[in-house]
């Protein structure tokens, strides 16, 4: 009689240890198809999957088996016009006889081994080596958020905090502690009780004694209270600080007829993959885009990227609505900040020295965190001298020049490469 | 001439659990009524993403852990994902009790087709075939899998993944060279297995150390004689490893001697894929069958399973697309079904044939094939002219140096012959595998392991062998060279690791 057992429900991963055993194997290899997809990559779809390709021959297995040459015989089903002797030519492609199962199967060698990482693993494999930079730093003396965690039993406390069951288990344990040694008493002295009236001789006397004493103990054993004050246990409950898991992250970019859609499309590269970075380590990540030529303008995603204007070039117009709107909307004390801007480098010469001042004073000591790209593959020009600056004198200010595509992975690696020695 | 032995069962095509175990029943007395044997089944139904982890790890159903199972794992996964491949419909596993993989996703019918194919077929085939009596040890293999699982991720924890990951993917490079053709191997079972465990590494380690010690008086005098070691060439290269190599620690021994267990289990289910393919096939469909003709299964069952069983058992001739080589399932079961036809309606030719077993009783004769024979030995003595021409055979000879290639038989009269030793051939495991074997060790010198490959037909040693040597020259701790027998005995050098001396001593 067979013996049926259904193991749907089982756990299902039961190659996930070998699978990570898989990519720990060929991390490098992984991670240069990771960092190569990026590059080409569609910069919408990051938060997906990617595949990634090994070259088959850096992960083949191998064993002794035959090679090519030699002399074989080979039986195949079918024959519909051959007779013995027959001489027919050899098939192309160099398989021998019609690609019949051969101890080697060295045919294949040359395709990559392409397979799906999720989308988790992807991004660990993207930023590895990444770390948000200043977080420790600021993250204890920035405390604001509290939770409320349960942290056991106190013996006062608000009525609807009462713990019934618990207090219930003391009263019973005070009782039975108060309680016993008398309750033993006078069971002992019943039974005494119960000897001499049934004794033929009369004891008058002791038996109006016992039962005094008994009287005596019924009424302390009733004297003890079925609930006291000293059984009442409240649930108790601690506010803890957490660290705050909001960020908002800041796009500022330059939208004047210098910049084109190549450009835009850079930034916007660099824009999203700073977005699923931040994802990694908040929760929420509220995205702010402001863009600017000579006025600054809060807009959604869709305008910030694709809509085209045309005007002269101040900076310092965005950096004040960005002051602007941290103030109304994302007290530094509530919200972790980020801003990443971009631009083509070009900027109304007297403006420059402005943007430094307001970043200095205004936005950099709140923010943790302030990234400036420069696309171009010109001159720097003054905006750049001026924040040149400013990065003697902060470190969460940095700035970088992205001439192509391809840059903006590495360039991204660099800002936030994990500093071991700094911290 | 329908007969009604009780009520017709469902034909789903839904299954549930008590219709599978009414199934089973029936299945379970018909195939006892042809005197199946086999083990106590144990069945397990399984998602598709629960096969393709039996699958990465060769179809057991515990397994220690290896790099290799996850890349065969993301690889039978993508294939399905793109649907270059189906999966099997069941798994069935050489173990008492009999485990068997059931995919939840199949209808009633592929239900029972499958337990009547693998908890019948294949199970009395692994407790009946002489191959894995021998080889196997059915109710051990499971307890020792457990072990070599824990022993596994013990050395993990102790030396470090990567350490054992090296030893392993080493013993994997050799893994077709750890069987003892001619020799019997021992019984394990799981209790003496862990007992001897720790006893064995004390006295492996005395025993290696021993091989070279140098002893003053006996040394002197076998210096002159032509001492060698090993005394004769030994096919089983990790066993050598295991019980030679001079540098390994005993916990490396031991997942060697691991690797070798394992491989040595699969050594049988290499040499009778088409019997034991066929002899499945053969009962699955004589039990529904005779389930139908009992009038149990319905028109909708039947007609469902025929439409399974001959895409199962379909050959595709040489020059059609979907050609792959010999459908293993398809010459199993018309062999196993001439055998029948040759045992209850012979004809002149099997007369002249196989006189020994035209005319004989084909349930027995049927149970002495499946029991004594390997593919090898099975196609030499039951194939019979009628499958050769029915499958329209012809053998072709590809000799490297020619430019075209020969037919060298048909499926005629003067062809019969030839064409089933060549088949025959095929299958033969050591013309499949290169013949390499430990030729000797320079125990006086450089401490080198030789290894020599002897040629067939000239068929020269892929290239990956260099890959190969490296992972022996991790086993072995010093040089490991491989020459090849060029006849006469001439011997050519064909690799050497460490490479480096390679290039001193040829210039």
């Amino acid at each position: 009689m067979a013996h049926f057992i259904d193991r749907r429900q089982n756990a299902k991963g039961k190659s996930t240890v070998n699978r990570q055993r898989f990519i720990r194997r060929y991390k490098q290899q992984i991670k240069k198809a990771v960092s190569d997809a990026m590059s080409k990559r569609n910069v919408t779809d990051i938060d997906k999957g990617e595949s990634v390709g090994i070259p088959a021959q850096d992960i083949s297995e191998p064993s002794f088996h035959a090679g090519r040459g030699g002399k074989r015989e080979r039986v195949h089903p079918g024959n519909d016009q051959f007779s013995q002797g027959d001489r027919i030519p050899k098939p192309k492609g160099g398989n021998n006889g019609s690609g019949q199962g051969d101890a080697s199967d060295s045919g294949e060698g040359e395709d990559d081994f392409t397979f799906q990482i999720s989308k988790d693993e992807y991004l660990d494999l993207l930023f590895e080596d990444l770390a948000l930079p200043n977080l420790k730093k600021n993250q204890l003396d920035k405390l604001v958020q509290y939770k409320t965690y349960r942290a056991g039993y106190t013996s006062d406390g608000v009525a609807t905090n009462l713990d019934i069951v618990r207090s219930m288990k003391g009263s019973m344990a005070r009782r039975i502690a108060l309680n016993a040694g008398k309750k033993k008493k006078l069971k002992q002295l019943e039974n005494e009780l119960l000897t001499l009236k049934e004794d033929k001789l009369d004891h008058e006397l002791d038996i109006i004694r016992l039962e005094k004493d008994i009287e005596e103990l019924k009424r302390r054993i009733k004297a003890v209270p079925f609930l006291d004050t000293f059984d009442l246990k409240f649930r108790n409950f601690e506010k803890r600080p957490v660290p705050t898991s909001k960020a908002v992250m800041f796009c500022l970019m330059d939208v004047s007829g210098s910049m084109d859609q190549a450009t835009k499309d850079i930034a916007k590269r660099f824009y999203i993959l700073l977005y699923s970075f931040l994802s990694r380590s908040y929760k929420d990540v509220d995205v702010v885009y402001i863009r600017h030529h000579s006025v600054a303008k809060e807009v959604d995603e869709q305008e910030f990227f694709y809509s085209q204007e045309t005007g002269g070039t101040v900076v310092s117009s965005a950096l004040k609505l960005m002051q602007d709107i941290v103030q109304e909307r994302y007290p530094s004390d509530v919200w972790n900040i980020y801003a990443a801007q971009a631009s083509d480098g070009d900027n109304w010469a007297a403006d420059s020295p402005q943007c430094n001042h307001i970043l200095a004073q205004s936005i950099l000591p709140i923010i943790r965190y302030y990234a400036y790209i420069e696309i171009t593959d010109r001159q720097h020009q003054s905006l750049w001298h001026e924040y040149e600056k400013l990065t003697a004198i902060y470190d969460n200010f940095v700035l970088k020049q992205i001439e192509t595509p391809e840059d903006i992975y590495p360039i991204f690696c660099e800002l936030f490469k994990r500093q071991a020695e700094t911290s | 001439m329908k007969k009604s032995k009780g009520p017709m069962l469902s034909d789903g095509p839904d299954w549930t659990f008590n219709l599978l175990g009414e199934y089973e029943k029936q299945i379970d007395r018909v195939a006892k009524s042809y005197g199946l044997d086999t083990y106590q089944n144990q069945i397990e139904i399984i998602t598709a993403e629960q096969m393709m982890d039996a699958y990465a790890s060769v179809g057991m159903p515990i397994n220690y852990t290896h790099w290799s199972y996850g890349k065969k794992f993301i690889q039978s996964e993508q294939n399905y994902k793109r649907g270059q491949m189906g999966l099997a419909y069941e798994i069935v596993i050489n173990s008492d009790p009999c485990i068997a993989y059931l995919m939840e996703e199949n209808t009633i019918t592929m239900q029972a087709l499958v337990i009547a194919h693998a908890c019948y077929g294949h199970n009395s085939f692994f407790k009946n075939n002489y191959l894995f009596e021998t080889w196997t040890d059915a109710s051990s293999i499971v307890d020792y899998l457990v072990f070599a699982k824990k022993y596994v991720s013990e050395c993990e924890n102790k030396y470090g993944v990567s350490e054992v990951e090296h030893i392993l993917d080493s013993c994997h490079a050799l893994m077709n060279y750890g069987v003892d053709r001619y020799k019997r191997p021992q019984k394990i079972s799981l209790e003496k297995e862990r007992e001897r465990q720790k006893e064995r590494e004390s006295y492996l380690q005395s025993q290696v150390n021993d091989m070279w010690r140098t002893l003053p008086d006996k040394a002197k005098s076998e210096t002159d004689s032509e001492y060698r070691f090993p005394a004769e060439p030994q096919e089983n290269i990790l066993y050598f490893i295991e019980k030679n190599a001079p540098l390994l620690e005993p916990w490396q021994r031991e997942l060697v001697r691991i690797v070798r267990k394992i491989s040595q289990y699969f050594y049988p289910q290499k040499q009778t894929q088409v019997m034991n393919e066929g002899w499945a096939c053969f009962w699955h469909y004589h039990i529904l069958q005779h389930l139908y003709d009992e009038g149990r299964v319905s028109d909708r069952f039947i007609l469902e399973f025929l439409h399974s069983h001959t895409s199962v058992v379909a050959q595709p001739d040489y020059n059609s697309p979907y050609y792959s080589g010999i459908n293993p399932y398809a010459l199993g079961f018309n062999m196993f079904m001439d055998i029948k036809r040759i045992c209850t309606d012979p004809t002149d030719e099997d007369r002249e044939w196989l006189p020994d077993i035209a005319g004989s009783n084909w349930l027995e004769t049927a149970h002495f094939a499946m029991k004594n024979f390997k593919d090898e030995s099975f196609i030499s003595q039951f194939m019979s002219p009628k499958i050769i021409r029915d499958f329209k055979f012809f053998a072709v000879e590809d000799e490297d140096k020619d430019d075209r290639l020969t037919v060298t038989a048909i499926h005629n009269q003067q062809g019969y012959q030839a064409v089933r030793e060549k088949l025959s051939a095929q299958y033969n495991l050591s013309n499949l595998e290169p013949n390499i074997q430990v030729y000797s060790v320079d125990s006086k010198g450089d401490r080198s392991l030789t290894l020599r490959y002897t040629p067939q037909n000239n068929i020269p040693l892929d290239d990956s062998f260099n890959e190969v040597l490296k992972h022996l020259h991790r086993l072995w701790g010093f040089t490991v060279k491989l020459e090849s027998d060029s006849g006469k005995g001439a011997t050519k050098t064909l690799g050497q690791c460490p490479e480096v001396e390679e290039k001193q001593s040829s210039t």
